[in-house]
Formats: C-alpha cells, sequence, structure tokens
C-alpha cells in the first residue's frame, strides 16, 4: 500500500477531471441562460429550499426544478474518489505501521525531478549547507504527514457524502464536486509534499479553490466579492511565503524538508543569525493561510460559500495549513525566539480578539467563523510556546468538532430554508433532534466541557503556555495564559449563546417557516453522527499526565530534530499543578456556559440588551467587528493616492482641528488679535497642509491615466534614458 | 557580402523599433497585438544570432520558449479583444480607459 502513495492525490485529480469535463460538455448546449438561477435572498446560503418552500427538499423528487444532468455520476465519481483516496490513505498509513512512525520512520516517493537547476555553484558562506539545486516531485509521508493525512481525507469524504445531501438541487451540482475533488487534490499535495516548493504548489492549489468555491454563487455580488477579498488577501500572505521559500533556498542550496532541517539542526550556529526574518517571512504566509490578525479579514466573508465548504476548507482542513507549515518548520522557530514570541503574541491576540467579535454576531456561520479564527490562533499560541505537537493535536480534534459544528449549521440552514439569523430561530431542538444532539456535543467539547476531545488539547496548549520560558520577555507566558484562559470563557459563551439562541427557548421566526422545519436526510445526519462522535473520543490519544496517555505526542516527537547546542527541557509535569490548571479551565468555561444559559434562555436576552444600552460605544465596536473592514477599505482599498488624500485631509478636519478648537476654548474671551491669529494664521495652516496636499494628488492622479500606451511611453523613455546613462557613464 | 552578426541585429534592431512604435501609436487593439509579435519576433531573431555566434544552444532554447509565450500572450491578448468589443463596440484603445486615476 505504501507504494500507492503517488495515487492518494491522482485520485480526486480524475475525480476533477471527470466531473468537470462531464459538467462542462453538458452545460454547454443550455446555455448562459439556464445557468445558475435557483438562489435564495441575499445574505443567505443559496438553498433551493427558499425558493420552493412548499417542497420538502429532501425527498429528491422535486417537481418544480429541472432534473441535474449527471447528477448520479458526479455523485459516484465525486464521493467515490474521495472514498478511495481515504482508503489509500489508511492503507498506507498503517502499513508503514503507527510504531513505525512513532520511532521516526518516513516513506519517500520521487515521482521526477522537476527543476533541476545544475547551477553546482559554491553555496554561499554557510558551512554545512545542502547545495544540491534541484527540485523534486516528491511524496513524504512521516508522523506529521500522517496525521493530517489521516484526518483530511476522512472528513473530507464524510464531507462529501454530506453534500451529496446538501447541494442535490443546485443546478451547479457537478460543478460544486469538481471543484471540491480539485480541492482535495491540492490539499493532499500540500500534506504530501516533501519538499517547499511542492507545499507552495498546494498551498496555492488550495487558495484557489477556495477563491472558487467561496465564488460559487457568482451571479451573487456579494459572494464573487468575498471570493476576491480572499484571494487578494491570501496574496499578502503569500508574498511573505515565497520570499521566505526564496531565502531557504539562498540559505540551504535546497527545498527538502528532511535535508534542509537536517542541516540546520546539525549547524545551528551558522544559521541562526538568518532564522529570526526567514521564521517571520514564513510566519506572514501562514497568517495570510490561517487568518490571523490583520490578515483574518478574508475568513468571516468566506462565510458566502456554501456551508460544505465552509466546514471542509475554511475550517477543518485548510485554513490549519499555515499552523500544518509552522510545525512543519519547527526546527527553524525554535532557532528564532524571537520570531516564536511574534508567533505566541499575535497567536494569542486573535485568538481574543476574534472571539470578542465572535460575542456579538447573528449570523450562525459568522460566529463559527469567527469561533475558527479565535481556535486558529490558540493553535498559534501553542506553535509560539514552542508546543508544536499540542498544536496539531488542537489541529485534529477541531477538524472534528468544527466540522460538526459547520455541517450542523448548514443542516440548520437546510431545515429553516435558507435562514441564517439566529434571532429568528429557537427551540429547534424538537424539531431537528439528531441535528440538535450532534451539533450539542460538538458545542460542549469545543466549550471545553471535561473528557470531551477539545477539553485535552485545549488544556495540553494552556500548560504549555503556562510552562513557556522567553528569555526576552519573561513575564509574557502567564499573560498569555491569562488571554488564553479568558479565551475560553469567551469561547463556551459564545457557543452557548448560539446553541441558546438556535435550538432552546421559542422559535422566533415567521409561521410559515416554522411549518416546514423538518430533519435533514440521512446523507446529511449519518456525517454529523460520526463526526460528533469522533469529537467525543479523538482527545483520548492526548491523554495528560497518565503514563503513555499523550499518544499523539509521542507520535509526532519525531518531527522536533533535536537541535545541535540548544538545551530545551522537556515537558515538567507537576500533577497538582496540572490538576490546578484543569480546574481552572473547567470554572472558566463553566461561568462563560452558565452565564450564556441564564442570559439568553432564561433571560431571554434581556440582560445583554441592557449591557448594550449602558455601554453603547463598545456595543457598537464589537457589532462592528471593530471596524476593522472599514480603516482596511479606507487605508489601502480607496488606495493611498485620491482616498489617501482625502483620509488625510479628514484626519486633518477632526484630529488637528482639535488643537485650533482647543485653544479657542482655553482662551475663550480672550483678544480679538488672538481669534484673528487662530482664524487666518492656525487655520490657515491647518487648511493648508490640507489643501497642499489635495493639490499634490490632483497633480499625481494625472500620471494615472488609464492608457497603456502612455505607460508603455514611458516605460520606453524611461528605459532609453537608462542605457543612455549605463552607456554615457559606464 | 557575408552577413555578420551586426546584420542581424540591425535588422532585429529595426523589427522591435516597428514593433514598439507600433504598440505606442496605433489605436486598434489587433494592431498593438501584432506590433507585440513584431517585438517579441525581434528579440528571437537575436537570441538565435547570438546563439549562433556563440554555439551555445542556450539562446535557441530560449526562443523556443518564448515562441511558446507568445502563443499564450495571443491567445490572451485574441480573449481579451473580442471580450472589449463585446462591451464597447469598438476596437479603439483609447476606448480603454477607466482605470483612470
Amino acid at each position: 500500500m505504501r507504494n500507492l502513495l503517488w495515487a492518494i492525490p491522482l485520485v480526486p485529480l480524475i475525480g476533477f477531471l471527470i466531473n468537470g469535463v462531464v459538467y462542462l460538455l453538458s452545460h454547454r448546449t443550455k446555455g448562459a441562460a439556464h445557468g445558475h438561477g435557483h438562489g435564495s435572498g441575499a445574505g443567505s446560503d443559496a438553498h433551493t429550499a427558499a425558493t420552493a418552500p412548499d417542497v420538502s427538499p429532501d425527498t429528491g423528487h422535486d417537481p418544480g426544478h429541472h432534473d441535474i444532468p449527471f447528477k448520479g455520476l458526479h455523485t459516484i465519481v465525486g464521493v467515490g474518489s474521495a472514498l478511495i483516496a481515504c482508503l489509500l490513505a489508511f492503507g498506507a498509513v498503517f502499513d508503514i505501521g503507527l510504531k513505525a512512525f512513532t520511532e521516526g520512520a518516513s516513506h519517500s516517493m520521487t515521482l521526477w525531478r522537476w527543476i533541476p537547476l545544475g547551477i553546482n555553484q559554491a553555496v554561499g558562506q554557510i558551512p554545512g549547507a545542502v547545495g544540491d539545486w534541484y527540485v523534486d516531485v516528491t511524496l513524504r509521508v512521516d508522523s506529521l504527514s500522517a496525521l493530517m493525512l489521516l484526518f483530511v481525507t476522512f472528513v473530507g469524504f464524510l464531507i462529501h457524502v454530506y453534500s451529496s445531501g446538501y447541494m442535490g438541487h443546485e443546478e451547479g451540482y457537478g460543478r460544486f464536486f469538481a471543484y471540491l475533488n480539485l480541492f482535495m487534490f491540492a490539499m493532499l499535495v500540500l500534506v504530501l509534499g516533501g519538499n517547499f516548493l511542492m507545499l507552495f504548489v498546494g498551498w496555492e492549489g488550495v487558495g484557489l479553490c477556495s477563491y472558487l468555491l467561496i465564488g460559487y454563487y457568482y451571479e451573487k455580488k456579494f459572494a464573487a466579492d468575498a471570493g476576491k477579498k480572499a484571494f487578494v488577501v491570501n496574496r499578502i500572505g503569500d508574498f511573505g511565503f515565497i520570499l521566505g521559500i526564496f531565502a531557504v533556498f539562498a540559505l540551504f542550496g535546497s527545498l527538502d524538508f528532511q535535508k534542509v532541517f537536517a542541516a540546520a539542526a546539525a549547524n545551528p550556529a551558522a544559521y541562526t543569525p538568518y532564522m529570526t526574518v526567514l521564521c517571520l517571512l514564513l510566519f506572514v504566509g501562514a497568517c495570510g493561510k490561517s487568518a490571523q490578525f490583520p490578515l483574518y479579514v478574508w475568513l468571516p466573508d468566506a462565510m458566502a460559500g456554501p456551508t460544505p465548504v465552509s466546514a471542509l476548507i475554511h475550517a477543518a482542513t485548510m485554513v490549519t495549513a499555515g499552523v500544518y507549515m509552522v510545525a512543519r518548520c519547527n526546527v527553524f522557530f525554535r532557532m528564532a525566539p524571537h520570531a516564536m514570541i511574534v508567533v505566541a503574541v499575535v497567536g494569542a491576540f486573535t485568538a481574543l480578539f476574534a472571539a470578542t467579535i465572535g460575542l456579538m454576531q447573528n449570523d450562525i456561520k459568522k460566529v463559527l467563523a469567527y469561533s475558527t479564527v479565535s481556535q486558529l490562533g490558540y493553535m498559534f499560541l501553542a506553535c509560539g510556546v514552542g508546543a508544536f505537537t499540542e498544536g496539531m493535536f488542537h489541529v485534529t480534534t477541531h477538524a472534528f468538532f468544527k466540522a460538526c459544528l459547520f455541517l450542523g449549521a448548514g443542516s440548520v440552514i437546510h431545515a429553516m430554508g435558507g435562514e441564517q439569523d439566529i434571532r429568528r430561530m429557537g427551540g429547534l431542538a424538537k424539531k431537528i433532534p439528531r441535528t440538535y444532539w450532534t451539533f450539542f456535543i460538538a458545542t460542549l467539547t469545543i466549550s471545553g466541557v471535561p473528557f470531551l476531545a477539545a477539553f485535552f488539547s485545549k488544556d495540553a496548549i494552556k500548560a504549555a503556555v503556562f510552562h513557556a520560558e522567553f528569555e526576552a520577555v519573561p513575564w509574557l507566558p502567564k499573560v498569555l495564559y491569562a488571554v488564553a484562559l479568558f479565551t475560553a470563557g469567551l469561547t463556551a459563551f459564545y457557543m452557548f449563546r448560539l446553541l441558546s439562541l438556535t435550538f432552546w427557548g421559542k422559535f422566533r421566526g415567521t409561521a410559515e417557516q416554522e411549518s416546514h422545519v423538518h430533519e435533514s436526510p440521512a446523507s446529511m445526519t449519518v456525517p454529523l453522527m460520526v463526526l460528533a462522535f469522533l469529537s467525543i473520543v479523538s482527545g483520548y490519544v492526548g491523554v495528560p499526565i497518565i503514563e503513555h496517555g499523550d499518544r499523539i505526542g509521542e507520535f509526532l516527537r519525531p518531527i522536533r530534530l533535536p537541535i545541535a547546542g540548544l538545551n530545551e527541557k522537556g515537558p515538567h509535569e507537576s500533577l497538582s499543578l496540572e490538576l490546578a490548571l484543569m480546574a481552572a479551565a473547567v470554572a472558566v468555561a463553566s461561568i462563560g456556559i452558565y452565564l450564556a444559559w441564564s442570559w439568553y434562555t432564561k433571560g431571554e436576552g434581556r440582560t445583554p440588551a441592557r449591557l448594550a444600552e449602558q455601554w453603547p460605544g463598545v456595543y457598537r465596536a464589537v457589532t462592528n467587528k471593530y471596524f476593522v473592514d472599514e480603516a482596511y477599505d479606507k487605508v489601502f482599498v480607496n488606495g493611498l493616492a485620491l482616498g489617501g488624500g482625502r483620509f488625510l485631509w479628514e484626519v486633518d478636519a477632526t484630529v488637528i482641528d482639535l488643537i485650533p478648537n482647543g485653544a479657542a476654548a482655553v482662551t475663550k474671551g480672550a483678544s480679538w488679535v488672538a481669534s484673528i491669529f487662530d482664524q487666518y494664521v492656525v487655520d490657515g495652516l491647518v487648511n493648508g497642509v490640507a489643501g497642499t496636499l489635495q493639490g499634490l494628488f490632483r497633480v499625481f492622479r494625472r500620471a494615472q491615466t488609464g492608457r497603456v500606451q502612455n505607460y508603455a511611453l514611458v516605460m520606453g523613455g524611461g528605459l532609453f534614458c537608462l542605457v543612455a546613462v549605463y552607456l554615457l557613464f559606464r | 557580402m557575408t552577413i555578420t552578426l551586426n546584420h542581424y541585429m540591425i535588422v532585429s534592431f529595426l523589427l522591435f523599433s516597428i514593433g514598439f512604435m507600433g504598440v505606442l501609436v496605433r489605436r486598434n487593439f489587433l494592431t498593438i497585438l501584432m506590433s507585440v509579435e513584431l517585438m517579441l519576433n525581434a528579440v528571437n531573431l537575436n537570441l538565435i544570432a547570438f546563439s549562433r555566434r556563440l554555439s551555445d544552444l542556450t539562446g535557441q532554447v530560449f526562443s523556443i520558449f518564448v515562441i511558446t509565450i507568445a502563443a499564450g500572450e495571443a491567445a490572451i491578448g485574441l480573449a481579451l479583444t473580442i471580450s472589449f468589443f463585446r462591451q464597447r463596440r469598438t476596437l479603439d484603445v483609447e476606448e480603454a480607459n477607466t482605470m483612470q486615476g
């Protein structure tokens, strides 16, 4: 089985080709007008149930719609390729054997030489660099890849099954499965890639699929815009990542993971000076893909895609690629303590920041989206304190419970006929019991209720943060621990708020909506149950305290290559301290759960409403997501040319004008001379600055004629001048 | 008279200049595309001439690359032309100025 490694990504690729070709051929004759016209109202997941409320969408015999051509074929190819990939992945991993992985085994497969550079030049000044100057198409599975491989293919398969029910009435069914299969291919290349360039290919591939699937309802402007936003924000991250890859290549002369990390670990003295910059560049890439502050803005908008996509790409797999990459490069990061501090602080800040936004969101998917951003922050916090295995542990459990939550949300949206606003839900527990119970279990899990999966993984992270030591800032770990603990409380609160508003209390929607609330078909509920089961038990691979309880830590230990001369102390476990930390976590979670229950179920939302009245400023800032999107719009989107001028003018008008206004207030009743001075000199200065800037921009914007020929002329003229200067003065 | 490297370079220079002027002054989308092709081929000529002179095949390999890229460029350019024409009912590049600042 291990020799079939190449087939794992290939099978979904073939599925993509078949689905894509069949879809294109079956749709070209119909014309554009027939396209994808079955959307529901703006702002909701376009779902056919909304346009045909009288027809039960789970019967499969929907007379009001056209038959979807080749639906059976698309289902078999789409779900089948995911199943085969999953079986092959399990086969390959268990053929090599979990025990062998624990002992550091890995299996590589070089398919062909990709870029034979053949430079053979002397490698810089760094002794011990690899310097083989070629890039191969290599697939490699070691313990880290194996872990990712197992849960990506398994969760991927479940979500394919779910999609066959959820997307069953979409005109673009074949297109959806084609994209989903392409995503599986790219994700598997990302996970199995044995060098940085393969990782990057997969990285860009999943980014492309993310873009395509966010913009799946491309005839709706908000979905198309969300797709573009995701793509552009990811480009910023990828810019850093690709610079990081260049840096690796320049430093080591190779991109192969094994060789590069071995070289770095063997000779840390030569490489340490470069590592801070290198790690920060790589981390910029991770920030983009894994939605960390300040590049997190695309993920909440990505919820414009269909819900299975949100579950698979924007919760379980793709967004964890950044954590995977940081864990993969742990050798580099451990050599760069300053970069580690940045990672930890960004992670902790993102966790807290996103959790506070999640408190006030009213869209069921937006709450989960901010929750995902927050949990990803947790994972980076773990990586930042050097707890890479704990971070990956949380990646794994998060994949299960967050996929379960998203799919449950999809089932709720399905039941509500496209409604996503939790203010119009309530009391759904009895109407859709299977969805309710699975959602309930996943909510308990993410809230950190004892002996469920996330309890163990979050506890491992918090313990690691508590024990962390930063030489540069010794007090930092305790602050980070407090942030992590507080965030855990917030998480429990907003998740139970979501649960209360959705499933408990009285129904708040319209009577028509109430009449056709119905449980989803088995193709959707069975994956939910499997995921709910996994979000109960998957934590038992990482039980602390007990001897050999932390199986996942031992499994992943081989990726932590020992660095020569670097003395890292192992986890020092004190039973009483460990138990105290656990007790603190449970206490904070209980407070969060109790508050959410008493405010939103018992109190029916009166307390939050009163608090909102008391602190209107805070309330407005939180509900508007701290105006980050607006700030980005103003600073970056409107451009630094015209928009920049206006922005500065407004700063002048609001901030700098405070000076003359304040002066006027202090010298109230002062002499006429002073007021003249104010009026003509100070105001003149203020308005003069603004006016000058505005005038300057009025001149500069002329250069943006929008005519390519003008640009070509200027370019040609510039080139001519450069060459002339070079020839005359060399 | 033997044809030396200089002759090739002069022809190549002339071709490139004609192409560049075409890009700058012509108003028709298609003509500009053709002018770009002219420039690319001027570069090809240069590459191949030097490749002969230096007996190094790299130049010829590169010209193959250039031809390949040129094919892609032509495909994209023509697609853009068609979509532009559908929107504006004209091929005048002066009309393509919505990016004006």
